[in-house]
């Protein structure tokens, strides 16, 4: 039993170590003076130059701001579509097309993204011929792809936040002479609340990250972040890809970190109302 | 008329999805299964209709050529068995690496986990095309690994590490290795240590309790991981391209190749489908865990 788990313990240091180190070699090196990225110039370094240079890179500041404007339209649309999908292969029983509905929300999440890249730029090109719409490639096909993917997630998050509860409290709700909607807003939802809030962020991280999907279905003039890297970074190391790297970071880092104490506080005062009511029962 | 109007809300709730995914997820497959069948020709779009008129009577055009030109072609043949061969191995390394993790963080104090699992999980809120990006600036001849080694003196010539199958195995495993990790914690933190307490009573040693009791106890998160890293890893495409060798190119990136620099748009698909064909059983057998995991929570 001792050996076993100082063996496992070593392996996760060693993991984390190994998760790690890629990305704080990336931040330290974004403060590097060299072209060369990975030769340290200790002369003039540290340096903000490439920071400097990344405020006044214009392609690369078109790109994120289109890259933001498709993740939230695309994770806001998925997390309708993914909550309305959760919800039915969580609470609807068994129904017509259960397990097709299941099925189309778990191929996305291991599908290749080759062939889910390849496959929409296709149905967009048929539909074009078929109906005229979409005109082309572009923003439009962008987010549309993005929610698809996107939603397959929110609904898994969705669906199991509902797995752990039982339905007791709608059933009460609904022989109470609650309407479903009512008990929707009232009872599902505050529920599935924080599910909903993490499949946003996951569905915000997902397209805001993709380059695969977006490669295909994406037209002239519509480039994104992730084209944009890596377009600079296929043949090699550029120290301001380094430098916009540690920004992402210090964002996502810092959005987990807050996310994580607001949590905590509103499972405390969660445990806090339940004691309380416990008190006044009694 | 309470019940029919609940029947029919509930249809719509589920319906509304169900039609997006039929629409963008499913018939986009059948038409890449149905260009696939077709010939490639300089047109807009470029490739044969299904049902051409000559004279005015129709007929069903059907092509096999896509997928005799793949299969009579040594290089479509190879990188095939190429992608297979790199993400069994990834697979591998990443569950060797990410069992032992997932069991230290399954047995460690509840405060102490909850940390152990953020820093496991925050990577993946990063760029994944950045943290691979960064394994060049670690793998390249003037890198940071071949630095170090040089300055420590154990090498004198920097080793090629970049653009080779090792450079690509890391690169997956340092990807997915999440994956494998959040399903099996998910699996090992629910055993119940009296199987174990009661082995080691019963006289078994420690290794033999863990390899007869926690192991096979613990093959749906094995499962579940192998299969969300091994099937993506198949048609990878930005991790052998940033990475990998030059010489011998994975089929995900063959299938890119056809499509964007070839415009072979028949070729393409057929590979699409070559590729589905493959890991049709591990998708299915995906959703099979996926699904009892998903149920058998309540």
């Amino acid at each position: 039993m001792k050996t076993r788990g100082l063996l496992a313990r070593c392996m996760l240091v060693l993991g984390l170590v190994f998760l790690y180190v890629p990305i704080l070699s990336m931040i330290i090196f974004s403060f590097n003076n060299s072209r060369l990225v990975t030769v340290w110039d200790a002369a003039h370094s540290p340096t903000l130059k490439w920071y400097v240079n990344l405020l006044h890179n214009g392609q690369i500041l078109r790109a994120a701001w289109l890259s933001i404007r498709i993740a939230l339209t695309s994770a806001s649309c998925a997390v309708v579509l993914g909550t309305l999908a959760g919800i039915s292969l969580a609470r609807f029983g068994a129904f017509r097309g259960r397990l097709l509905l299941a099925g189309m929300t778990t191929a996305p999440i291991v599908m290749p993204e080759v062939i889910t890249g390849l496959s929409l730029l296709l149905l967009f090109v048929a539909l074009e011929q078929l109906i005229g719409w979409p005109r082309g490639t572009g923003a439009v096909t962008i987010t549309l792809a993005h929610i698809t993917f996107c939603m397959a997630y929110v609904t898994i998050v969705v669906q199991s936040r509902l797995a752990g509860f039982d339905e007791s409290l709608e059933e009460a709700a609904m022989d109470l002479g609650a309407r479903p909607l009512r008990v929707f807003f009232r009872i599902t939802l505050p529920l599935i609340l924080p599910a909903i809030a993490s499949g946003w962020l996951l569905a915000f991280t997902l397209s805001w990250d993709d380059l695969v999907i977006t490669q295909f279905v994406a037209g002239p003039g519509s480039s994104t972040l992730p084209m944009v890297i890596f377009s600079k970074v296929r043949f090699g190391v550029t120290p301001d890809v380094n430098a916009l790297a540690t920004i992402m970071v210090l964002i996502v880092a810092s959005g987990i970190a807050v996310s994580t104490v607001w949590m905590r506080y509103r499972e405390q005062r969660r445990l806090r109302d339940l004691q309380l009511a416990a008190a006044a029962n009694l | 008329m309470a019940q029919l109007s609940r029947a029919a809300g509930r249809r719509l709730v589920a319906g509304v999805p169900t039609l997006w995914l039929l629409v963008l997820f499913l018939v986009p497959f059948l038409i890449v299964f149905r260009i696939s069948f077709s010939e490639v020709r300089l047109a807009i779009p470029p490739y044969t209709p299904l049902i051409s008129f000559h004279h005015g009577t129709a007929a069903l055009e059907v092509h096999a050529s896509a997928y005799s030109f793949l299969f009579t072609d040594p290089l479509y043949v190879s990188s095939y068995l190429y992608s297979l061969k790199v993400a069994a191995v990834s697979t591998l390394c990443c569950l060797a690496l990410g069992y032992p993790m997932a069991y230290a963080i399954a047995r460690s104090a509840a405060a102490t986990r909850a940390v152990l699992l953020m820093l496991i999980v925050l990577p993946f809120w990063t760029s994944f095309l950045l943290r691979v990006y960064a394994w060049i600036g670690l793998l390249k001849n003037n890198g940071v690994i071949n630095n170090v080694l040089l300055y420590l003196g154990v090498i004198h010539h920097p080793l090629a590490l970049l653009q080779t199958d090792f450079a690509v195995y890391i690169g997956i495993v340092y990807s997915y290795l999440p994956f494998m990790i959040l399903p099996l914690y998910a699996n090992l933190e629910k055993h119940d240590p009296a199987l174990l307490e009661a082995a080691a009573d019963l006289g078994a040693r420690p290794w033999r309790a863990f390899l007869s009791i926690t192991v096979p106890q613990s093959l749906p998160g094995i499962v579940a991981g192998s299969l969300l890293v091994f099937i993506p890893a198949v048609g990878e495409y930005v991790i052998p391209t940033l990475l990998g060798r030059t010489d011998q190119i994975m089929i995900g990136r063959v299938l890119s190749d056809e499509f964007f620099e070839n415009r072979d748009w028949p070729v393409a698909s057929a590979v699409a489908i070559l590729i589905l064909l493959l890991l049709v059983v591990p998708i299915m057998l995906f959703q099979r865990v996926q699904r009892r995991e998903l149920e058998g929570a309540k």
